[in-house]
């Protein structure tokens, strides 16, 4: 598959992204937040970083990254999309996925290994995962605290759309939540970062990669 | 500053006007030096720029003639040669396979101390940029920080700050923070250090000198626009010593922007791979004073700049202002004028705003005009490279004799089990010693997918190339009661467990950068403390056969008639031919051998024991020992996939060694200490580690072991979850003494320390 990597200024975790990519077998094709071309991609990722320097709110400002008009119509079309830390702040801000991305309890940046539990396996990011399977990734983020209302939290638990949650809070997150998927299962927002675990001896094990790898699964099925 | 623009012409006609040298910082016979060189009295632009060129901080006035020794080391390392050394931004070594590297350690010491944020950012900002002006890109950092006690009020302001604005700026650049440091002790409690390191990675032909050469070449300012910040923060913040009654000095610290940065570098290194670059410089302390004569100075001698061309945040900075200003995320670059396009458009993909200031003249001079008017006309070596040189008088001082006298070692000991068992758990559960993710936890360590190594294990490592593994380690230290004992042999002790860190990871030692931070040079004693440091670190340099890259020297770092610990932080960097043969550190499975390597003998004055326990300071620090490092170190690098794990034995000694080795997986040990076992475990002896072997692979070790004539100790088993140690007591009688600490007691020790003062 070709999976596009995006980046905008102030983005940073798009090498891993792209490496990540590369490690699951895809094709990765970087893309610029100025075009708005996704150059014929098969799924896109949003890597983590700070775009635009979280000025004014994190992922306000590239929302309205003329790349993203193609991702968000894309979107619509059904293709996968993965918004990690950052990309998932950006998707929030798009309106692609509920809720908000908030301060930290704790007012402080965090980085550390984190396990999750994955719990909805229906996702074009997921499929390669047991449904309850616990995961150890890495968490950085300073305002990466899940936040909606409660009518909202309880939609989306209902409708089995919290894809993962933390094994520990590690930032005051509503409900435990790490990361939410739309209601057709193909935009996938995770706090967490599994293109960080991607590779033996460069980050906690190498549990991440399903993420990518479950792209293939998708597809095939 | 006098409101009417100041030209050449007015000052050749208006000789005697009086001018505010001595509030710029500037000494009276430089003022004299200054009015000779220009046959003239300076212009105000002009004295703007000497006085910040001429501070301590920008010319090393006090330093240099101590410094110059280290250029004549050999500038070879032990696997190729130095492409760029002292004098330029940040020294460049060759790593094979086309690779090089360039790291550098700077403080930004007293700006963190004002404004903790902003000055520890600003410092991460700055130290990015001299690496990123080599033409490398950077790819870690690491923060060798130094605080007031732990419990004092102000390490609650300092600290949080400090830490803060390291990872904001850090985090925000996405490089990988892979270790460093965080030493408490009183004499930093009015002057905290703040020292930042970055290593840069490129290949040979991407190298990028700061020199303006090519008359006609444009010279091309890019990045943030100035500002009001910053201004004589370089003259005034790094060059005097605070004093309680002094004026405020906030507005002298500078602001970071490190979404600027990021684009800074990108943007940067998109123009190194267009080949749009001919020369170029960072703007830090003394901004454009400081890139317009460095450049011109080491190019062909003459550039022409258009100051009123400089895009600014403020449009009422005067043209002094503006050249003093110290605003963050600038660079500048001299241009082929062929090339001026091109370089332009790169700017404008990257939202970076770049204006032509300027050419490259053949005249020798360096010329600023304000709108039409000339307002500096000075031989540009004058202000960059050929300020004052001070040969500040230094003696020992005549307490140093006393000082030495009182040793350690004739403090009262612990000798029973419990007591023993007491003081390992003091120790383990004390500021310097204990668990630091408090702070690291900040710190983003996994961005760029390259880390191979980072705290807590003893160097940071990075993998440099994905196909063969080709990797570099880096670590920094050093211990100020060592140094404060014997500076002479405390910067050597720094530079002898820096090379052990590396060497613990199984890298081989190359090159060092430095740090050295200490008092007033204005102090003789103080003068004394540095002018030791520097002929030990050549001394140990020529030994273990390694150069001496560059850094940077911070000065004045007392409050009030107080002088900090003399702290000559040593970073050196090794490399590795492949990460993946990497040794780490801690106990990561049980019935492992565990085996001490080196010599112990009984050296406690300085140590974290006499420190924590006594809170003593004195008598003479542990004995060097360089050959034995090496062969440390070379048996460490041939002992890579023979040992299982190893862990330097430096500050706490064995005890804190072994408790932090149980720590890192959490399987413990029980060992046996040779002869007295409190010498055995908190002795500070150089030259050690604490490795783990399997029983199969003990004899290669062994071989190995024989072969660098490095002492091997057997001590014990890993496995079960307590610390279990045995050895004999001398203290009263001979009689053995056997201690037990479970797992979660040494945890629990280890690790509430920082959270519970510093989120209380």
């Amino acid at each position: 598959m070709r999976v596009g990597v995006v980046t905008f200024p102030g983005s940073l975790d798009d090498v891993d992204a792209v490496r990540a990519v590369r490690l699951a077998g895809h094709e990765a094709q970087p893309l610029w937040h100025g075009d708005a071309d996704l150059r014929g991609v098969d799924a896109v990722v949003l890597p983590g970083g700070f775009s635009y320097g979280d000025y004014l709110r994190a992922g306000a400002i590239s929302r309205f990254a003329p790349v993203m008009t193609e991702v968000v119509a894309a979107a619509g079309r059904g293709m996968p999309v993965l918004g990690i830390c950052n990309g998932f702040q950006i998707l929030t801000e798009s309106h692609l996925l509920p809720g908000a991305l908030i301060r930290n309890h704790h007012r402080k940046f965090i980085c550390r290994d984190q396990a999750l539990v994955i719990e909805n396996t229906a996702t074009a990011w997921t499929s390669g995962y047991r449904t309850g399977e616990e995961v150890t990734v890495v968490l950085k983020n300073g305002e990466g605290a899940f936040a909606a209302d409660e009518q909202t939290l309880d939609r989306l638990e209902g409708e089995g759309r919290v894809v993962a949650r933390y094994v520990g809070n590690p930032n005051g997150s509503m409900r435990d939540i790490a990361g939410v998927t739309n209601e057709r299962g193909n935009v996938v927002g995770l706090m967490p970062h599994p293109e960080h675990a991607v590779e033996e001896g460069y980050g906690p094990g190498v549990a991440g990669l399903g993420f990518f790898t479950s792209l293939l699964e998708t597809v095939a099925s | 500053m006098t409101s009417a623009l100041d030209t050449v012409a007015v000052a050749a006609s208006d000789p005697d006007r009086t001018q505010p040298w001595a509030e710029l910082g500037l000494k009276e016979d430089e003022y004299a030096r200054i009015r000779e060189i220009l046959g003239r009295r300076p212009t105000s632009s002009e004295l703007a720029m000497y006085s910040v060129m001429w501070s301590e901080h920008c010319s090393y006035k006090s330093s240099k003639v101590h410094l110059k020794q280290f250029g004549e080391l050999s500038q070879e390392t032990p696997v190729g040669k130095m492409l760029a050394g002292i004098g330029e931004n940040a020294g460049v070594i060759d790593i094979g396979h086309g690779y090089a590297v360039t790291f550098k350690v700077e403080s930004h010491n007293h700006p963190s101390y004002v404004e903790p944020y902003q000055g520890a950012a600003t410092g991460i900002g700055g130290i990015v940029r001299d690496i990123l002006a080599m033409g490398a890109r950077p790819v870690a950092v690491m923060d060798p920080l130094r605080f007031g006690p732990l419990d004092a009020p102000d390490t609650h302001r300092v600290l949080p700050g400090i830490v803060a604005g390291v990872g904001g700026y850090g985090n925000c650049l996405g490089l990988p923070n892979i270790g460093g440091e965080a030493v408490f002790d009183a004499s930093y409690a009015g002057n905290p250090l703040v020292n930042a390191l970055c290593v840069g990675v490129l290949r040979h032909e991407d190298l990028h000198l700061a020199k303006a050469s090519g008359v006609g070449n444009q010279v091309i300012l890019y990045g943030a626009r100035t500002g009001g910040d910053g201004i004589g923060g370089v003259s005034v913040l790094a060059s005097e010593t605070f004093s309680e009654d002094g004026p405020a000095k906030r507005p002298s610290v500078q602001v970071g922007d490190p979404f600027m940065e990021k684009l800074l570098i990108e943007c940067t290194l998109e123009l190194f791979a267009a080949g749009v670059v001919a020369g170029i410089q960072d703007l830090g302390g003394a901004g454009l004073s400081c890139a317009t004569s460095e450049l011109a100075s080491a190019g062909e001698g003459g550039m022409h700049v258009e100051l009123e061309r400089v895009p600014l945040r403020d449009s009422t900075l005067s043209p002094e202002e503006i050249l003093m200003s110290e605003s963050q995320e600038r660079m500048m670059a001299v241009v082929e004028p062929a090339d001026v396009d091109k370089f332009l458009a790169i700017c404008a993909k990257w939202d970076v705003e770049a204006t032509v200031v300027g050419e490259v003249t053949d005249s020798g001079r360096l010329h600023v005009d304000w709108h039409g008017e000339r307002v500096v006309d000075v031989p540009p070596r004058t202000v960059a490279h050929e300020g004052p040189t001070y040969q500040r008088p230094f003696a020992r001082p005549d307490s140093q004799d006393a000082l030495q006298a009182d040793r350690a070692e004739a403090l009262p000991r612990p000798a029973t089990g419990d007591e023993l068992r007491a003081t390992l758990l003091q120790l383990l559960g004390s500021p310097n010693l204990c668990d630091k993710s408090w702070i690291t936890d900040q710190y983003d360590r996994y961005v760029r997918g390259n880390t191979a190594l980072a705290q807590p294990e003893d160097a940071g490592m990075i993998r440099v190339d994905e196909e063969t593994g080709l990797g570099v380690a880096v670590s920094t230290d050093c211990n100020g009661r060592f140094a404060l004992l014997d500076p002479y042999a405390g910067a050597q002790l720094a530079l002898a467990e820096s090379y052990r860190n590396v060497s613990v990871a199984g890298a081989t030692p190359l090159a060092i950068s430095d740090c050295l931070n200490f008092g007033s040079p204005e102090e003789p004693g103080v003068m004394w403390q540095f002018a030791e440091a520097c002929r030990g670190l050549k001394d140990a340099c020529a030994e273990l056969g390694i150069p001496v890259t560059g850094g940077n020297v911070s000065l004045y770092n007392s409050t009030g008639d107080t002088a900090i610990l003399p702290t000559p932080v040593v970073a050196v960097l090794g490399v590795i031919d492949d990460v993946e043969s990497r040794t780490r550190a801690g106990f990561a499975a049980a019935d492992e051998v565990v085996v001490l390597l080196g010599e112990t003998r009984e050296e406690l004055s300085g140590g974290e024991w006499a420190h924590v326990a006594h809170g003593h300071v004195g008598g003479l620090p542990p004995r060097v020992d360089l050959a034995a490092e090496r062969s440390l170190g070379e048996l460490l690098a041939q002992a890579r996939g023979v040992v299982t794990s190893a862990h330097d034995l430096s500050d706490g000694g064995l005890a804190q060694a072994l408790a932090e080795s149980v720590l890192r997986h959490g399987v413990g040990a029980t060992v046996a200490v040779p002869g007295d076992a409190f010498v055995s475990l908190f002795s500070e002896s150089v030259a050690r580690a604490l490795v783990t072997v399997t029983v199969d692979d003990l004899p290669r070790l062994q071989e190995l072991a024989e072969r660098h004539g490095v002492p091997l100790t057997q001590l014990g088993a890993t496995g079960g979850d307590s610390l279990v140690i045995a050895g004999l007591s001398q203290t009263a009688a001979p009689e053995s003494v056997t201690f037990s600490i479970p797992v979660s007691e040494l945890r629990e020790t280890w690790t509430s320390t920082l959270p519970a003062i510093l989120d209380a």
